[in-house]
């Protein structure tokens, strides 16, 4: 019960200021992806390696009340679900299920290429959403007792 | 032989030794972060290879490895391996085994292309036309969400699965539990 | 071709832990060091000499690329490890509250 307190006044008043260089970062890559390396599965680790910041810093039971964990879930769930929409909307625009129907732009502009950005927002939301969910998860499961059915 | 042969072999000779290392040691943090270093060696391979997509996702992604690792197995008491009660003969039979393996599977890599000379033709028409047809200038990602969405999009139900199994067999009566465990002290 | 051999002997080693070992954290680490093998293969294979990443930039588009279709491939690879890897930690922990013990071997004994 102890690690759910958190850690030093230190380390949260430095995380407190440095997890937003971080999902800055996170959005950087995932917003480029079309551009540069990185995009919607690296941009995703990265956002949640923030959120595992302030899960290390302030406890679990902080991060519970601040992130809204019911959520998190939602916004997993959506994102897989907008995944779908936009693939269906292929099919109706230009027959063809997960078609790039929006117009593709010029070549090296940040808003370019159709759906390419659309789906690397989407996937660094899912993969940033779900392996946060998992590693709170693991950090809650006390591994010595509790949990036995 | 070329430069990028060379750094390979000794970055690869460098991640065997460190899996080496990491399988025999006992103390499991050790060999956690063992592992760790062959994934980020391996990270630099690929950043040799020319994948600079692979190598960014494969360096954040062998971090968050590391932490869940460490997070889930390094509770309260230091965890060691425990005493093996394995016999020798097992291992022996083992490592005879895989060397067979080694020494027979040795004339098969004679009969691929060497190195830095590829078989794969598909690859020139998504260079050529990768960015007209998408409009994307990062190719990998344009094949990952244009030319083969479809294969993302099972992906990424893969991963939400895996995640899914994940809560479904942590969660199971865990809060009433922990409590009734709390009050009993 | 030397290259090719030695990301074999990782995945040998690999399997030599799976196949060996008796602690299930030990095991979970060998089938990572498996799939970074079989995914090192894949992009070894692909590899051309004196290419260029397949990401182009302003001004370069006609030098030679490497092959971009194994690296989308792995890609997605990667990504599914890591949610394998979250299914089998938690699988253990399942196992550690049940047993005590990490120790496959003595699960099977108690499971009776």
């Amino acid at each position: 019960m102890k690690n759910n307190q958190g850690m030093s006044i230190i380390v949260k008043t430095v995380t407190r200021v440095s997890v937003w260089l971080m999902v800055l970062y996170a959005w950087y890559i995932i917003l480029h992806g079309h551009l540069t390396p990185g995009g919607g599965f690296g941009g995703g680790v990265i956002f949640a390696i923030a959120m595992l910041n302030v899960l290390l810093a302030y406890g679990s039971e902080f991060t519970e009340k601040w992130l809204k964990i019911r959520l998190l879930h939602d916004i997993e769930a959506a994102s897989i679900l907008l995944f779908l929409i936009v693939g269906i909307l292929g099919i109706s625009v230009l027959g063809g299920f997960l078609t790039n129907f929006i117009l593709k732009g010029k070549l090296y502009e940040l808003i370019s290429a159709g759906t390419i950005p659309i789906f690397n927002i989407l996937i660094g939301i899912k993969v940033a959403m779900s392996l946060f969910l998992a590693v709170l998860i693991l950090a809650k499961t006390n591994i010595e007792n509790g949990g036995e059915v | 032989m070329m430069p990028t042969e060379i750094w390979l072999i000794f970055i690869i000779s460098i991640c065997i030794v460190g899996s080496i290392v990491a399988l025999e040691l006992k103390d499991i943090l050790s060999s956690i972060i063992a592992v760790g270093v062959v994934g980020l060696g391996i990270a630099v391979s690929f950043l040799i290879l020319q994948a600079p997509d692979l190598a960014v996702v494969q360096f954040v992604f062998e971090i968050f490895a590391v932490i869940i690792l460490v997070r889930a197995f390094l509770k309260k008491d230091y965890h060691k391996e425990e005493p093996s009660t394995i016999n020798k003969v097992l291992v022996g039979v083992t490592l005879i085994t895989l060397g067979a393996i080694f020494y027979l599977s040795l004339s098969v890599f004679k009969l691929l292309p060497p190195f830095g000379q590829p078989l794969f033709e598909t690859a020139q028409y998504y260079v050529q036309n990768g960015a007209t047809d998408t409009g994307a200038a990062n190719l990998v990602s344009a094949i990952i969400l244009d030319y083969r969405a479809y294969d993302t999009l099972g992906e990424v139900t893969v991963l939400f699965a895996a995640i899914l199994g994940t809560l479904t067999i942590l969660r199971i009566k865990k809060s009433k539990n922990s409590q009734e465990v709390t009050n009993e002290k | 071709m030397i290259v090719y051999i030695l990301c074999f002997v990782l995945f040998l080693v690999g399997l030599y832990g799976v196949l060996t070992k008796r602690d299930l954290v030990k095991i979970i680490l060998s089938v990572g060091i498996m799939g970074y093998a079989a995914n090192l293969f894949l992009i070894l294979f692909a590899y051309k000499s004196d290419s260029f990443y397949p990401i182009l930039t302003e001004g370069k588009e006609n030098l030679s690329r490497v092959d971009p279709l194994p690296q989308a491939l792995v890609l997605t690879s990667i990504v599914i490890e890591l949610g394998t890897t979250a299914l089998l930690v938690a699988l253990a922990i399942k196992l550690y509250q049940k047993y005590k013990t990490f120790d496959i071997t003595k699960i099977r004994r108690l499971s009776g």
